[in-house]
């Protein structure tokens, strides 16, 4: 019984056998052709990193050459960047410490104002809250660079020329909006009985906004106030055209700065670049995780 | 319960009132509403001070007809209309096509795909300027890193990207799709990542794979998500200062400008703002339509997502 049946399951088992190798075969082919992919990509992506990383890496007179990769390595031009060893960079710690006010201004302010109002739209159900939720997506959408020429003058006519307090004030105009729509979204993930029941024992608004609403909406905290530190601190037009001096330089305009020479130190613009880019290189990747899930949750902004 | 009780009892006129009164705040509390009427301001006020003050100022500098009329007139902004449409029809699309096609390679299995990911968003995570810096340089005619590899590797000189029109505005679609493909990547992929597993298996079973499943199930689910990104894409693209102002500057001879960098040129530069301001304005014709769609998409969007 079972001899015959092995039998005649014998020549079947060896042609499936067959047909897993060639499979097999076939999956180990298209993993290799994805992987040749994957190196493409990798050569695509970094390029233009590492051009910053090799002229960040050779002396002046490496720069101009017809080298790809840097003859003498060595990491002098960071040196100059860090002790403010060139007139560009002459203020280079008090422009950084510049950009690190109006980012951290910017996310406080983000998180505060954007979680106030949709505490008032969505859990307190404002009649006309819908107003304001269409104001912001409208703000969401336009383009913040059609705005700059109007925004500029405007600033001079608050008086705010130069003042790092009108950079906030953009930034701030342009990170709201998406702080509006995660939290309204997130919220109502978060059951109203919460602040029904809270309200049952005379708790003021003012009480669930602190004890309940902020608590609950944690992630959605973190994900917006990643953005809104990223964006103050990548953004460029807005405090390109509205600081000028050098002590209210925020980094990136700075950066911008050694263009206007004609022979500029490209070594140590890069290594100035490489400085500028690595705070939020590592706050991307800390939060990376929750920064995808509130793009994904609210649709989109880079 | 006992406010109807009292309702039942106070003269129709009183009543009339009051209804309106609870109508305008939405069932809320006196205190209550104070209260969130008190949460809205901040960000009302930010509204009007720093969107409906801006904008109703930019309607009314370029307001004047005759701005208008010497706008068109300029070559430059003639050349930077074309450049325009240009940059948004090629760059955008070029980029949310390969976003998509690329959101489905990184569906694949494996801990090298994963790792892969972790590289390919360096683009979208590294602030906008330095790189572009860094590919006004590389695109150097005479001592870029590309022209310097082509030389060491096929000992001819490689082109002046930057010193001709088309050259210089390729360059600048390149430089505007690295730094965008890889966001609109991650985006496609969290939609393709929301659809169900059991439809593959389902699909599997009846004998779909690749293509056909593509086609049949992948397309359809995420064809609505890719139809707003690549709107959202556009008007954002629209907006996009820095991918020209650093990679070709405008160059050579004011060739490559778009709309946002000629804005900006005719304010500041040429110390013309109402100029700019009709440059920038120009673009209603095609910014108003896609605010419109864009709104009403993203609202019901929300809801698949």
């Amino acid at each position: 019984m079972s001899v015959t049946t092995l039998g005649r399951i014998a020549a079947p088992a060896r042609a499936s056998r067959r047909a897993g190798q060639r499979a097999r075969r076939r999956a180990r082919l298209t993993e290799a052709v994805a992987m040749m992919f994957g190196v493409l990509l990798i050569v695509w992506t970094v390029l233009p990193i590492y051009n910053m990383v090799m002229v960040s890496l050779e002396a002046h007179s490496d720069v101009f050459t017809d080298a790809i990769w840097p003859p003498h390595p060595s990491v002098a031009s960071f040196w100059i960047v860090v002790t403010e060893g060139y007139w560009y960079l002459e203020y280079f710690w008090h422009q950084f410490g510049n950009s690190l006010y109006v980012g951290a201004a910017v996310t406080f302010l983000t998180l505060l104002i954007a979680s106030l109002a949709s505490f008032s739209i969505g859990r307190m159900r404002i009649r006309y809250g819908w107003l304001v939720s269409n104001a912001a997506l409208l703000t969401y959408v336009i383009p913040a660079s059609f705005l700059a020429i109007p925004f500029y003058r405007i600033m001079q006519n608050y008086g705010l020329a130069n003042n790092l307090w009108s950079v906030i004030a953009a930034e701030v105009t342009f990170a709201t909006p998406y702080g509006i729509f995660i939290f309204s979204q997130y919220g109502r993930s978060i059951p109203i009985e919460l602040d029904e029941s809270a309200r049952m024992d005379g708790a003021t608004p003012m009480q669930i906004y602190f004890h309940i609403y902020l608590p609950m909406l944690a992630p959605a905290l973190v994900a917006v106030g990643t953005y809104a530190l990223l964006l103050a601190w990548n953004e460029y037009l807005y405090q390109f055209l509205l600081l000028s001096s050098k002590r209210s330089m925020t980094v990136p305009v700075a950066l911008a700065q050694f263009l206007n020479s004609d022979e500029a130190p490209w070594n140590y613009m890069m290594a100035t670049a490489i400085v500028y880019a690595l705070p939020p290189l590592a706050i991307y990747y800390l939060f990376r995780g929750r920064m995808t899930a509130g793009l994904t949750m609210g649709g989109v902004k880079g | 319960m006992s406010s109807t009780s009292v309702l039942e009892f106070a003269p129709s006129a009183i009543r009339q009132r009051i209804t309106t009164w609870r109508h305008l705040r939405g069932g809320l509390k006196g205190s209550e509403y104070a209260w969130a009427i008190a949460f809205l301001v901040p960000y009302v006020g930010v509204f009007l001070a720093f969107v409906v003050y801006p904008a109703v100022y930019g309607l009314w500098m370029g307001s004047e007809a005759s701005l208008y009329s010497e706008l068109f007139s300029d070559p430059i902004y003639q050349s930077t209309v074309v450049n325009t449409v240009l940059f948004l029809g090629i760059a955008v699309n070029l980029k949310m096509f390969c976003a998509l096609l690329l959101s489905g390679f990184f569906m694949r299995r494996g801990w090298w795909v994963k790792a892969l990911l972790m590289i390919y968003v360096l683009p979208w995570a590294v602030p906008a300027l330095p790189t572009f810096i860094s590919i006004h340089w590389m695109l150097n005619g005479e001592w870029g890193l590309i022209n310097n590899a082509i030389y060491q590797i096929f000992h001819i000189d490689g082109p002046a990207w930057l010193d001709s029109r088309w050259f210089a505005l390729g360059s600048a679609i390149y430089s505007h799709i690295w730094k965008w493909m890889p966001f609109w990547t991650v985006i496609l992929l969290a939609g393709r990542m929301a659809i169900p597993q059991d439809l593959y298996d389902a699909a599997k079973v009846d004998g779909a794979t690749g293509w056909r499943q593509f086609v049949h199930i992948n397309l359809p689910l995420i064809a609505n998500l890719y139809l707003i990104c690549t709107l959202l894409s556009t008007i954002f693209s629209l907006g996009d200062f820095n991918s020209v102002f650093f990679v070709t500057g405008g160059g050579p001879a004011n060739s490559t400008h778009v709309l946002a960098t000629l804005g900006i040129r005719d304010a500041f530069d040429l110390a013309q703002p109402r100029l700019g301001v009709a440059a920038v304005m120009s673009a209603l014709p095609l910014v108003i339509p896609l605010v419109i769609i864009l709104m009403r998409k993203l609202k019901t969007a929300e809801v698949q997502l």
